[in-house]
């Protein structure tokens, strides 16, 4: 019965309709693997983002839809939580480390840097598509601040010159 | 904001036979277990700071202005969170509970706007009231900082990333963010009140904002437009826009919403006669302070300028309206009765009320037309909608009436919906259930449109039998064919309250092989195991409660289904306690009095036949007249006599039969072919359009009276405002009788009420005085039970023993074929009420501006058809146009449309076929066939010029006036 319902086109629009259909397979997925768990919204919603690297403004919609929630409810998770982006990340991250630690070795200047040569604000993605700049607070590496993290890789005793050599590797 | 005449307790009432008593600032108090320390104290007139607590949502504890200290706990504890124990002390108010909410209001005013003298919410702004509680002198924040308030940072020129403008899409509120303090008091009522979840707080910390959807409009977002969230907010933020056009309100009046058979009550808040707005009341039996769009915006109908405030006449219809004064109107239409009866015979006029009307309006109809036309041509619209109803529930259980309350929903298992769709029919009541729904219970829905209560947000339904239309009773036969053949009739009540040789017949007839979900499933259309799946899950469950609409009736078997449903409620042992029974959704405010009320022409007040003597020698000897025996004509006849030209006059009270009623091309050489038709309405509407003399209305706000509900619920409604013609509906009713040469003398209508509570027994105890202090009374209200009666049918059913009745599936005769091969059902929408005279008349279009037909996207596809064409629609009665939409909503081989614009002509095609019992139309089958066109239909054509020249003789009449 449960899969009858599921077949079902709703209204018009369909909901997700706007999707490009690699998004769209991929938010079906996601909901295909985790429908059944407890606190499945969360979970669909890492799943498109590892997927996807973000969740689409628009499948919203369809996630909302296929776990049977209001747009609304999940809007209010998506933007509730830091961890979700939604717009397209550039083909890397940038995670710099904001807390205490950082701070007081001089994050706040690595900061200013980051900004001023990237051009971009935290969560903004570069011209070029190459780099998105996020605040993280604690990498846990604070013995060896400033830190950041470059998509999984951790870097310590940050200076603005190494900053700039890793941004000419991203963008090699 | 709420009404300005409500206490607001903070948190809601809890039930308990355990009493607790807990000392608050040296006050002792006794209060239901679970009941909050807020609570308690504001029932001890006791005032606790709160912004984030109000008592129609649970607590939520976010606030922080509510604390208190409390005797041996640490810290100060939330007193809208923290119930209460026995022995409890509270302190509500001291030094330092002072400084600790000074700091919290700070905090709150140094991200809010001070412009609160020019604010709408001024003098009834809880924010405002709670700075003033706490005495904030100061805010040593300053205003200055990062703020939502400010379109540019203060001091720079440049824009302010977090202030976001007024949203004003929403036709009756504004949302202005600015003054959002994210209580989150919004969220929670859309989704514990409504149960939309159309809102969100988005982000969070200083970041998080009130978002409708996904950072949508309000118009554009799920919103339903219920006005909850607005009710709840505590500032300016959520608005009604009449409050921000007009101010407060100074008094508010209590009185009953005229829309749908929820019955909704409802505090009209004025200025003077000006009606400010209107607030669901806290107090309502029936809707306990929640509303739907109608109800609580869609009022501007009552003062809008189409309205006709003089009596009209003409001679014929093809002349200019005279307007004339009330006595010219009045004798005019007496002397033509007169004439008529004198030339036909006395059978030769009639009567149709009105269900919009109240119970005292309807009563004054038919006892003029008993005692002054001297016959029984008298019916109501409730014969298109709910004859069926009265009939079938009369025969097997023996009152023709819904046998719950409500509420009873909250303690049902299994809620099986059938042929009902209460999200957009009955809001207020769709809200209860969902509420039920989202605590556990089940849902079965039989409807051949996939309603939104199929699957809408935290509800889904177990089964949804999608059934062909028209073969309802197939359904349910094979449905009892399961309770019956798999062991799940209810024996031991059966045999205690039920007739038993007609059980037997009828559980042989059920059991019949031919019954079987699986013999029927190719009638249906809906795969046996689903059937057989639905019928368990009902049958095994402790409560399972049934609720139906106008998809049960408006069917050629329309009593036949209704008594299918009664039978499988007493073999299942659902009826006479809370959470079960056969409930019945009625179309409009008051079906059920009309009905009630003698509206019919084979029955007197209180459903007793006009053949019965007693019954009518006691209405003889009340209105010293002598009352004929003979059954009446019923609406249909009325039209079939008046084309065989023997029924020549008929009184239309506030009914739209022209645009209502099934076969409309029909009907309007019906109407043709009378000689005096007088119709009494707000508006000239489709049928004022063939009439000679016209009587200006009154709407519900001009009124004093009663109107009955779904669930026998007598609810006053009040007079706030003069009527705008000056005359009262019943006043003219009287006047008519009077000059008619029968003698009314009413001086108001609790003198009406007092004159049916002593000639109909089920409500003899009813009295505006009785209303008046209880709220509501649900009839029968008489010495047995002289505070009215919430379940019926508790010991033993109304006619001694519940009788089954055989009910044999019968195939409707309209049917399909290569010429007309898709079945058209019809239904109606939430934003609009049936055949739209008030809705289309506000601003609801916003929602609905034109009525669409549904087609499922493989018909659509075969025919070429694509979203927003305009199709041709043809059946065996006519032809109308109308544009596409594509869902699936609808099965293939079925279309849908709703008939709230009468440009539409969904009634054009309906068909003359109609229930064998009571002959309600069968609006929900009609065979048609679908193709594209270009322009409107020959009929849409006629239409049109008709009804240009029409309001070209009313504007006729107009200028004729203004020039003398
Ligand atoms: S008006 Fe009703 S449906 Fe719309 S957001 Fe407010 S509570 Fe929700
Ligand atoms: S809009 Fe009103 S109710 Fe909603 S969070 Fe803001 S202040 Fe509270
Ligand atoms: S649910 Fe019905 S009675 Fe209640 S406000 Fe809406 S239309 Fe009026
Ligand atoms: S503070 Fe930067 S890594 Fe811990
Ligand atoms: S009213 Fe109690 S925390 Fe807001």
């Amino acid at each position: 019965m449960k899969q009858a319902n599921r077949k079902v086109i709703p209204i018009q629009p369909v909901p997700g309709g706007n999707l490009p259909p690699e998004q769209r397979l991929a938010v079906q997925a996601a909901v295909q693997a985790n429908r059944d768990q407890p606190g499945n919204l969360l979970l669909v919603l890492h799943a498109v983002q590892d997927r996807l690297g973000f969740v689409p403004p628009d499948a919203v919609a369809l996630i909302a839809f296929e776990l049977n929630l209001s747009r609304a409810e999940v809007h209010g998770v998506v933007s509730f939580y830091h961890a979700f982006r939604t717009a397209k990340p550039g083909r890397h991250v940038l995670h710099l480390c904001r807390a205490e630690a950082c701070q007081s070795v001089g994050a706040a200047a690595l900061e200013a840097h980051a900004k001023k040569s990237l051009g971009v604000d935290f969560h903004g993605t570069t011209a070029d598509g190459a780099v998105t700049l996020e605040p993280v607070y604690c990498l846990g590496n604070c013995a060896l601040g400033p830190a950041l993290m470059i998509d999984d890789k951790l870097c310590g005793r940050v200076t603005p010159a190494r900053f700039d050599q890793f941004v000419a590797d991203m963008r090699a | 904001m709420r009404s300005i005449a409500e206490n607001d307790l903070g948190t809601p009432a809890r039930e308990s036979a355990k009493q607790v008593t807990l000392i608050i600032d040296g006050r002792s108090v006794s209060v239901p277990e679970g009941t909050s320390v807020m609570r308690a104290a504001a029932l001890a007139d006791l005032k606790i700071p709160k912004l984030c607590a109000t008592d129609q949502l649970e607590a939520f504890g976010s606030c922080r202005l509510c604390l208190v200290q409390i005797e041996g706990m640490k810290g100060y504890p939330a007193s809208c969170t923290t119930p209460v124990a026995e022995g409890m002390k509270v302190t509500t108010q001291n030094g330092k509970l002072a400084q600790l909410r000074r700091g919290v209001m700070e905090l709150y005013i140094s991200d809010h706007p001070l412009d609160c003298l020019t604010c709408p919410a001024n003098g009834h702004c809880e924010l405002q009231d709670m700075a003033g509680a706490v005495g904030l002198r100061e805010v040593r924040y300053g205003y200055e900082g990062d703020n939502h308030v400010h379109k540019y940072v203060p001091g720079k020129g440049e824009a302010n990333p977090r202030f976001v403008a007024k949203d004003e899409s929403n036709p009756y509120f504004t949302f202005d963010p600015s003054k959002c303090i994210v209580c989150s008091r919004c969220v929670r009522a859309c989704d514990e009140q409504q149960g939309t979840l159309a809102l969100t707080i988005q982000g969070r910390g200083f970041d998080s904002k009130v978002s409708a959807s996904v950072a949508e409009s309000f118009l554009e977002s799920e919103c339903v437009s219920c006005g909850a969230c607005v009710q709840a907010c505590p500032t300016a933020t959520l608005t009604e826009k009449s409050v921000i056009a007009k101010g407060q309100a100074e008094h508010s009046e209590i009185t009953t919403c005229a829309y749908c058979g929820v019955g909704c009550s409802f505090r009209a808040e004025m200025r003077g006669e000006e009606i400010i707005r209107m607030v669901p009341n806290k107090d309502g039996h029936a809707n306990h302070g929640h509303s739907c769009v109608k109800g609580r915006f869609a009022i501007g109908y009552a003062t809008h300028k189409d309205r006709i405030t003089k009596p009209m006449i003409r001679a014929k219809i093809s002349d200019p309206w005279r307007e004339v004064s009330w006595d010219d109107a009045i004798a005019y239409a007496a002397s033509e009765f007169k004439r008529i009866q004198g030339q036909y015979g006395r059978d030769s006029v009639g009567a149709i009320t009105s269900s919009r009307c109240t119970n005292e309006e309807v009563y004054v109809v038919q006892k003029l037309v008993r005692a002054a036309f001297g016959n029984n041509n008298v019916d109501t619209c409730a014969r298109v909608c709910h004859s069926p109803t009265g009939y079938g529930l009369k025969q097997t259980l023996g009152e023709s009436a819904g046998t719950q309350t409500f509420d009873s929903v909250m303690k049902a298992d299994v809620i099986m919906v059938i042929g009902a769709n209460p999200t957009d029919g009955h809001p207020v009541f769709a809200s209860q259930m969902k509420r039920r729904l989202r605590q556990g219970a089940r849902l079965i829905v039989a409807d051949p449109r996939r309603i939104d209560l199929v699957r809408t947000p935290h509800i889904e339904a177990a089964h949804h039998l999608s059934l062909r239309p028209g073969t309802n009773v197939a359904l349910i036969n094979s449905i009892a064919h399961v309770v019956v053949t798999e062991g799940f009739v209810n024996e031991d009540f059966v045999r205690a309250r039920c007739d038993l040789a007609s059980f037997d017949k009828w559980r042989i007839f059920v059991s019949q092989e031919r019954h079987s979900p699986e013999a029927m499933q190719d009638v249906t259309g809906v795969p046996a195991a689903e059937v057989r799946a639905a019928a368990r899950l009902f049958a095994s469950v402790p409560n399972a409660a049934i609720y139906y609409g106008l998809g049960v009736t408006e069917h050629s078997q329309g009593s036949t289904m209704v008594m299918g449903i009664a039978n499988l409620a007493m073999a299942t042992g659902n009826v006479g306690r809370e959470g079960v029974g056969v409930n019945p959704l009625r179309g409009q405010n008051n079906v059920q009095g009309s009905c009630d009320m003698g509206s019919f022409p084979h029955e007197l007040p209180g459903y007793r036949h006009v053949s019965d003597d007693v019954a009518r020698g006691a209405f003889e000897a009340e209105w010293n007249v002598k009352l004929s025996p003979e059954q009446g004509l019923r609406i249909p006849n009325m039209f079939e006599a008046a084309l065989d030209g023997e029924f020549k006059g008929l009184y239309v009270q506030g009914e739209d039969i022209a645009q209502s009623d099934p076969n409309t091309q029909h009907v309007t050489a019906s109407l043709s072919a009378m000689e005096c038709i007088v119709v009494q309405d707000l508006f000239l509407n489709e049928t004022a359009k063939f009439a000679h003399v016209f009587l200006p209305g009154s709407s519900f706000l001009e009124k004093d009276g009663t109107f009955t509900n779904a669930e026998r619920r007598i609810s006053r409604v009040r007079k706030v405002m003069s009527p705008k013609s000056g005359v009262g509906e019943w006043e003219a009713t009287q006047k008519l009788a009077n000059a008619l040469g029968y003698p009314m003398n009413y001086t108001h209508p609790s003198e009406i009420m007092d004159e049916i509570a002593r000639l109909t027994p089920t409500f003899h105890g009813v009295s505006f005085d009785k209303i008046d202090r209880l709220g509501s009374v649900q009839w029968p209200c008489n010495d047995a039970a002289p505070e009215g009666t919430p379940l019926m049918h508790v010991d033993a059913f109304v006619r001694g023993k519940g009788r089954f009745l055989v009910t044999e599936y019968v195939p409707t005769t309209e049917k399909v074929n290569a010429k007309y091969p898709l079945i058209l059902t019809t239904g109606r929408i939430l934003s609009q009420y049936n055949v739209g005279a008030q809705t289309r008349r506000t601003e609801n279009l916003a929602w609905h501006s034109e009525d669409r037909m549904e087609i499922h996207p493989h018909d659509a596809e075969v025919r070429g058809v694509v979203e927003g064409d305009w199709v041709g629609v043809t059946s065996r009665a006519g032809d109308t146009v109308m544009r596409a939409h594509l869902t699936d909503r609808v099965q293939a081989g079925v279309v849908y449309t709703t008939f709230h614009h009468p440009f539409s002509g969904a009634n054009v095609i309906t068909t003359d076929n109609s229930d064998w019992a009571t002959n309600c139309p069968e609006y929900k089958v009609t065979a048609v066939e679908v193709t594209r066109v270009s322009q409107p239909s020959e009929w849409q054509k006629r239409y049109r010029e008709f009804s240009d020249r029409q309001q070209e003789l009313l504007r006729a009449a107009v200028t004729d006036v203004s020039v003398k």
